[in-house]
């Protein structure tokens, strides 16, 4: 399990409500499990639900880790 | 639905599944008539970029296109339940009556039935349709051969995407309209332009589907490349979501042709200047391998073995 | 598609696998325990590129999968209860139970309603005067979204909303298979998404008391190849983080709370598999009002499966191949075990992806 996506939250709404954008695709959630998200943040959508935030501080590390083995392996 | 047609309908009637062609060209004094029928049941009746009347129209104009034959006449059966509002029908009929002139083509039977509520769903169509195959032409879902290349006229999914993001707790805006069009003035001018094999359009199944509808029919093997295959952002964006595949997403205005090598380019630049095929481009190319096999090459540079999908697909959450 | 397209570079995945098969000098055999990740792997042709040194494995990690013959019967016995609308995630329509599906129930006139969120079901319960029943299926990354929709139809008083839980959960029945005698495995896949609601550090009983290493994986071929890499590299059995982007230690507090309010653990039984203590989820006794779980409905005689290999395949101890039944009796069409049923089983993945069927 299970099939949750990345979107970036374009509106906070009321009643722990957003809007949210994946790829174009936009929709509204709940954000009834997180907390502290703005406009701008990427959460991980659920079934309607963000079910929590994304590092991006983390997600780039991990990119440039990545990167950097692909690099490294081409040098062999 | 399959195994229903394999092991029952066409043992009764004659003929085999396997060789189901989109319409049946029948030759009568003085030419051949291509000759097709398909019901249309789709939910919610009207849907971005179309309405069950516009696809009961273009869907049997396409099926008679498929065979290169030119559309000239249909038949409308409505099933109508009980309570349906007049102006519900209204729309839809207008709709068939547009779609008809913009596809060339006449309504000149039909037949009118109204049920209780609760036995239909809103409205059902059938259409028949019936067209002129010329001389010398023999476009068969039987006609791939190995070394052909594959084209399909432009993106894949955008259909099925659409309807479904009609529906209730489905509602993610993604600017995706239906493809719903007839190709009839597509497939008059690429078979203008060169040789064309095999040709089908992709409805329920998606593309998936008919690449092994063609492999098992042609008795060839395909392989297609995933880097090719032209998918809107907005289609992969509510796959993502829901857990489709797009390669199994249906489609009302894609066909995929299989072409000789030879006749490629001059086809595709012809594709490319009728207005349904603007997004045309070659997604693979029939081989030699193991007849009715389907692979895909993926983007990372694997082999992946496409089936038959089994069914609708329903959105997950695993 | 921000934070998907990064994690899918060819020449990264590439580079990790020929990196992995290197480091295991001979061959290691890693299971994961997460249908999205079966799905995934095989979408991706990621077992050809760490073949033949590298096994994937996949274990019981489909809620679907694992959800008992009873239970569907259950559900569909009230999903055809006159006044009931039941709804679903699309994953639980066609899954067998003794008598055929919610989807055969659906056509012989139960109203059964696929959405795509929990909440839905409290629209459609606005509109009607019928009872609603959530069909909740799903393991810890699912259930909360279930019980934050459950406290919601609480607080507005929507009388006629019911949960019917079958949800379970993943570190019981990783110590479950970690206890079996004859479970051999070099390391596990960690399912991403549950972790990012249950955290890391739950998992941490696998390498202290089994010694088996872990490492916590991210569903993209990037984040599945970088885990099996780490799991490789691994020196001493431990729990390790590749979806550090979404995977805190303790996971999602306020998720696990909400959870918390509404369901407390229960015996539950896992298809093909056994019963695990406490590896399901029920509605707390304070919620009972609406626990559909609490209805007195009449079930079928339950149905041997003897040729039905699911628990064997669920343990990890054959593959597909191996069961009788697999690509004949058994097929997408025509499942028998919920291991073919589920779009995302294991039957299901290796024969809609690897072609071994033809």
């Amino acid at each position: 399990m299970c099939l949750a996506v990345p979107a970036e939250v374009i509106e906070v709404l009321e009643g722990e409500l957003a809007t949210v954008d994946v790829g174009g695709a936009r929709t509204k959630i709940s954000l009834s499990l997180v907390e502290g998200v703005e406009v701008g943040d990427y959460v991980l959508v659920h079934a309607g639900f963000a079910i929590e935030t994304i590092d991006e501080e983390e997600a780039r590390k991990t990119i440039e880790l990545l990167e950097e083995l692909e690099r490294l392996e081409g040098m062999r | 639905m399959q195994e229903l047609l394999s092991e029952t309908v066409f043992p009764l009637l004659g003929g085999s599944a396997a060789e189901a062609e989109d319409a049946a060209v029948l030759d009568l004094e003085g030419g051949r008539i291509a000759f097709t029928t398909d019901s249309f049941v789709v939910q919610p009746l009207f849907f971005p970029g179309g309405d069950i009347g516009k696809l009961a129209v273009c869907g049997t104009v396409n099926d008679l296109a498929m065979r290169g034959a030119k559309p000239l006449y249909l038949s409308l059966g409505l099933i109508i339940e009980e309570g349906l509002p007049f102006e519900t029908l209204e729309k839809a009929l207008s709709s068939v009556a547009e779609w008809a002139g913009r596809a060339g083509v006449r309504v000149v039977a039909g037949d009118t039935k109204v049920v209780e509520r609760g036995k239909a769903d809103g409205l059902f169509i059938n259409t028949a349709g019936v067209g002129v195959v010329p001389e010398g032409r023999d476009v068969s879902i039987t006609g791939a051969s190995p070394g052909d290349t594959l084209l399909i006229n432009g993106h894949i999914g955008d259909h099925g995407v659409a309807v479904m993001t009609e529906r209730e707790g489905f509602r993610f805006e993604s600017g995706v309209v239906s493809d719903c069009a007839p190709l009839n003035a597509l497939t008059e001018a690429m078979l203008a332009a060169g040789r064309v094999g095999a040709m089908r359009d992709a409805t329920r199944g998606g593309l998936g589907a008919v690449l092994k509808e063609m492999a098992a029919a042609s008795g060839v093997a395909i392989e297609i490349e995933e880097e090719k295959l032209p998918i809107r952002e907005g289609v992969r964006a509510v796959c993502e979501l829901l857990g489709f595949d797009p390669l199994y997403v249906a489609n009302e205005g894609k066909l995929v042709a299989s072409v000789p090598s030879a006749d490629e380019t001059a086809v595709l630049e012809v594709m490319r200047s009728v207005e349904e095929g603007r997004d045309s481009v070659a997604i693979g190319r029939v081989t030699d391998g193991k007849p009715g096999e389907v692979v895909m090459v993926t983007k990372l540079g694997s082999r992946r073995l496409i089936r038959m999908p089994s069914g609708e697909q329903l959105p997950r959450i695993c | 598609m921000k934070y998907l397209d990064e994690f899918r570079s060819p020449g990264v995945v590439k580079a990790l696998a020929e990196k992995t098969k290197r480091l295991t000098g001979g061959h290691a055999s890693y299971m994961e325990v997460c249908g999205t990740h079966t799905m995934a792997i095989s979408r991706s042709g990621l077992r050809d590129l760490l073949a033949p040194e590298v096994e994937l494995i996949s274990g019981p990690g489909c809620p679907v999968c694992v959800t008992s013959d009873r239970d569907i019967d259950r559900a569909i016995a009230i999903a055809s209860l006159p006044d009931v609308i039941m709804t679903t995630f699309g994953d639980m329509m066609k899954v067998p139970g003794s008598e055929g599906s919610l989807a055969d129930a659906q056509s012989r006139g139960a109203d059964v309603r696929v959405v795509y969120s929990p909440l839905d079901s409290l629209r459609v319960a606005a509109g009607t005067g019928c009872r609603v029943v959530f069909l909740g299926v799903g393991f810890e990354t699912t259930a909360p979204t279930v019980a934050a929709t459950i406290l919601q139809a609480a607080a507005q008083n929507i009388e006629n909303f019911y949960a019917l839980s079958l949800h379970k959960l993943v570190p019981p029945a990783l110590r479950a298979l970690a206890s079996q005698d004859d479970f051999r495995i070099d390391g596990f896949l960690l399912p991403g998404h549950v972790s990012a609601i249950i955290g890391s550090e739950v998992y941490n009983f696998l390498p202290e008391e089994f010694g088996i290493p872990c490492a916590i994986a991210g569903f993209e071929p990037a984040d599945i190849m970088e885990a099996v890499y780490l799991l490789a590299a691994m020196e001493k059995p431990e729990v390790r983080t590749e979806y550090a982007r979404a995977v805190r230690p303790g996971g999602n507090p306020k998720a696990l709370e909400v959870m918390r309010r509404v369901f407390e653990p229960v015996d539950a039984e896992w298809r093909g598999l056994f019963t695990i203590p406490a590896s399901g989820l029920a509605l707390r006794p304070e919620l009972s009002s609406m626990d559909a779980g609490t209805w007195e409905v009449e079930l079928p005689e339950p149905k041997p499966r003897a040729a039905c290999r699911c628990g064997d395949i669920l343990l990890g101890r054959i593959k597909p191949l191996d069961c009788p039944l697999f690509a004949g009796a058994c097929t997408p069409d025509q499942p028998v075990g919920p291991c073919m049923v589920s779009s995302e089983g294991t039957c299901a993945s290796y024969y809609l992806y690897s072609g071994e069927a033809d």
